[in-house]
């Protein structure tokens, strides 16, 4: 497939398959079309060549198949309202005319937060947990409706180590447990690693997936990054470096202030 | 008081534009969009005062170009509805053209006072039918978009995402909103469209943290302000809006209260 926007080939010519039930990592540098080949698999974004399918049918809205959480939250961090109406109002939000929460989707919205371990915490406001409280309580909302993928867009931005590891350990747990294929995209491959079954990488507008050792190495990444590109492993552990710079690492610090989407 | 027919008229009237006001408002201040609320209003003065030169009915003049507008705000997006610079350019701009056709109309004093500080004691009858209706209506089309609006109202990608038209309910609920604030100009005036609208609603998501829950308390509290504004009103011979603005600050003043404590 072939995405373009704005008059740039995002992703050109990039093919690959998530298979049903696994745990996919999403890397590549800001920019690259992590965000972009999300919202393309939804349907938002139009292909300019090429196809998506999705459980073998074409991208489109609205497909019950597919549970989303995107990276942008604007407005809720603010609010006041409590967690579960928040989960509530997604979970019924799609629906016009007098529409009221019924029993069935009562328990669904409190299947899905206990699935996250979010039950106690979406009693409270949404605007008072904390970051990572707030990524389970909000990835619930992915669960409703038992989609067969899940497509989760940056989760872990600026969360610390302890509830990054927490989203990471949740959401390997509903790939095992649900059976549902996961695609986590990220800045940083280290917090993954030991979760993941492959990795996706993007760059220079093109993709490659394969298993971790296969694809984090200097001469695959190099040639995505279209620079010079050494990859240091240390124990199970990877640095990306590209001459000095720890080339992940750096594209966190960027985001934080910019908050790009790419 | 109820024994003058002006007074039960009042009541009815105020009653309605307030229940309408605050459940709208309660949507306006979740969405972030209450200047937008408030240009609306000012669009408004222009289409109430340009229908008084040309001969008719100023709450038509009102309803319609506030109608337009918020359509208009709606189609422009999301973005411009929360952008300052230019609404704040469109309120001024507005009140600009309705001063120039104020100027052109010879009775303007008493008119102008009117309908910049509302004049909920001169509605008669046959206005009252129409807030009625209005009323009715658009109570009736929030009802139906009401899932939608807040669903992206909170989470707009991921509404965008499952297939609800954002921009479509966007605009239908400006649209809404300008009814909304063209009921509320009858009784508080243009000016003071935000003591209705914005001042219950936000009181209301400090006391609540439900949504439902929250919106007819808004709505319950805009009602009590309007009732409680016209009985004071009524023993003190002050403006009825005065004390209007005055039951709805409070209000605020003890919601801000109320959040801090339940910290």
């Amino acid at each position: 497939m072939t995405i373009r926007l704005g008059g740039r080939d995002i992703l050109s010519a990039a093919s690959f398959q998530i298979e049903e039930g696994e745990f996919v990592g999403m890397l590549g540098a800001n920019g690259a079309g992590k965000t972009t080949l999300m919202r393309a698999a939804l349907g938002l974004v139009p292909l300019s060549a090429g196809e998506i399918a999705v459980l073998g049918s074409p991208a489109t809205r609205g497909n019950a198949q597919i549970g989303y959480m995107p990276q942008n939250r604007g407005a809720i961090v603010g609010l006041r309202l409590t967690g579960w109406d928040v989960v509530a109002s997604s979970a019924i939000g799609a629906r016009f005319g007098f529409v009221t929460l019924d029993k069935a989707t009562r328990r669904e919205i409190d299947w899905a937060l206990d699935e996250v371990g979010a039950r106690e915490l979406a009693r409270r406001s949404i605007g008072e947990l904390s970051g990572g409280e707030r990524q389970l309580v909000l990835l619930s909302q992915a669960l409703i409706g038992k989609p067969r993928l899940i497509m989760m867009d940056e989760p872990l931005i600026s969360l610390d180590p302890a509830h990054q590891k927490s989203v990471v350990d949740i959401a390997r747990r509903i790939c095992d447990n649900l059976k549902i294929a996961i695609l986590f995209s990220a800045h940083e491959l280290n917090p993954l690693v030991n979760a993941i079954d492959r990795v996706l990488y993007l760059g220079g507008g093109e993709a490659v997936i394969g298993a971790v050792d296969k694809v984090v190495t200097g001469p695959v990444l190099s040639r995505l990054y279209g620079a010079e590109i050494e990859v240091v492993r240390v124990r199970n552990r990877y640095y990306v470096m590209a001459g000095d710079v720890d080339v992940e690492r750096d594209a966190h610090r960027h985001d934080d202030h910019a908050h790009s989407h790419a | 008081m109820l024994e003058y027919d002006f007074m039960r008229t009042a009541f009815v009237a105020s009653g309605l534009a307030a229940v309408l006001a605050g459940t709208v408002g309660f949507f306006l201040v979740l969405r972030g969009q209450t200047f937008a609320g408030h240009a609306l209003s000012h669009v408004g003065f222009t289409g109430a005062t340009g229908a008084i030169l040309f001969g008719l009915s100023p709450l038509a003049g009102l309803v319609g170009f506030t109608f337009v507008a918020g359509i208009g705000m709606g189609l422009f997006g999301e973005k411009l509805a929360t952008r300052d610079v230019a609404v704040g350019m469109m309120l001024s701009l507005a009140l600009g053209l309705g001063l120039l056709f104020l100027h052109f109309y010879t009775a303007a004093a008493t008119q102008a006072a009117a309908l910049l500080f509302g004049n909920v004691l001169g509605v008669d009858s046959s206005a009252l039918l129409t807030l009625a209706v209005l009323a009715c209506v658009s109570l009736v089309a929030l009802a139906m978009i009401i899932r939608p609006l807040i669903f992206a109202s909170l989470e707009s990608e991921l509404a965008e995402a499952r297939g609800v038209p954002v921009r479509l309910v966007s605009v239908a609920f400006l649209a809404i909103v300008a009814v909304a604030v063209a009921e509320c100009a009858q009784i508080v005036g243009v000016l003071l469209v935000f003591t209705l609208m914005v001042g219950p609603a936000a009181a209301a998501q400090n006391f609540s943290r439900r949504l439902i829950g929250g919106m007819m308390l808004a709505a319950g509290l805009a009602l009590a302000e309007a009732w409680g504004g016209l009985t004071l009103a009524y023993t003190t011979d002050w403006p009825t809006s005065f004390w209007i603005t005055a039951l709805s600050g409070l209000v605020y003043l003890l919601s801000l209260v109320a959040r801090f404590q339940a910290r």
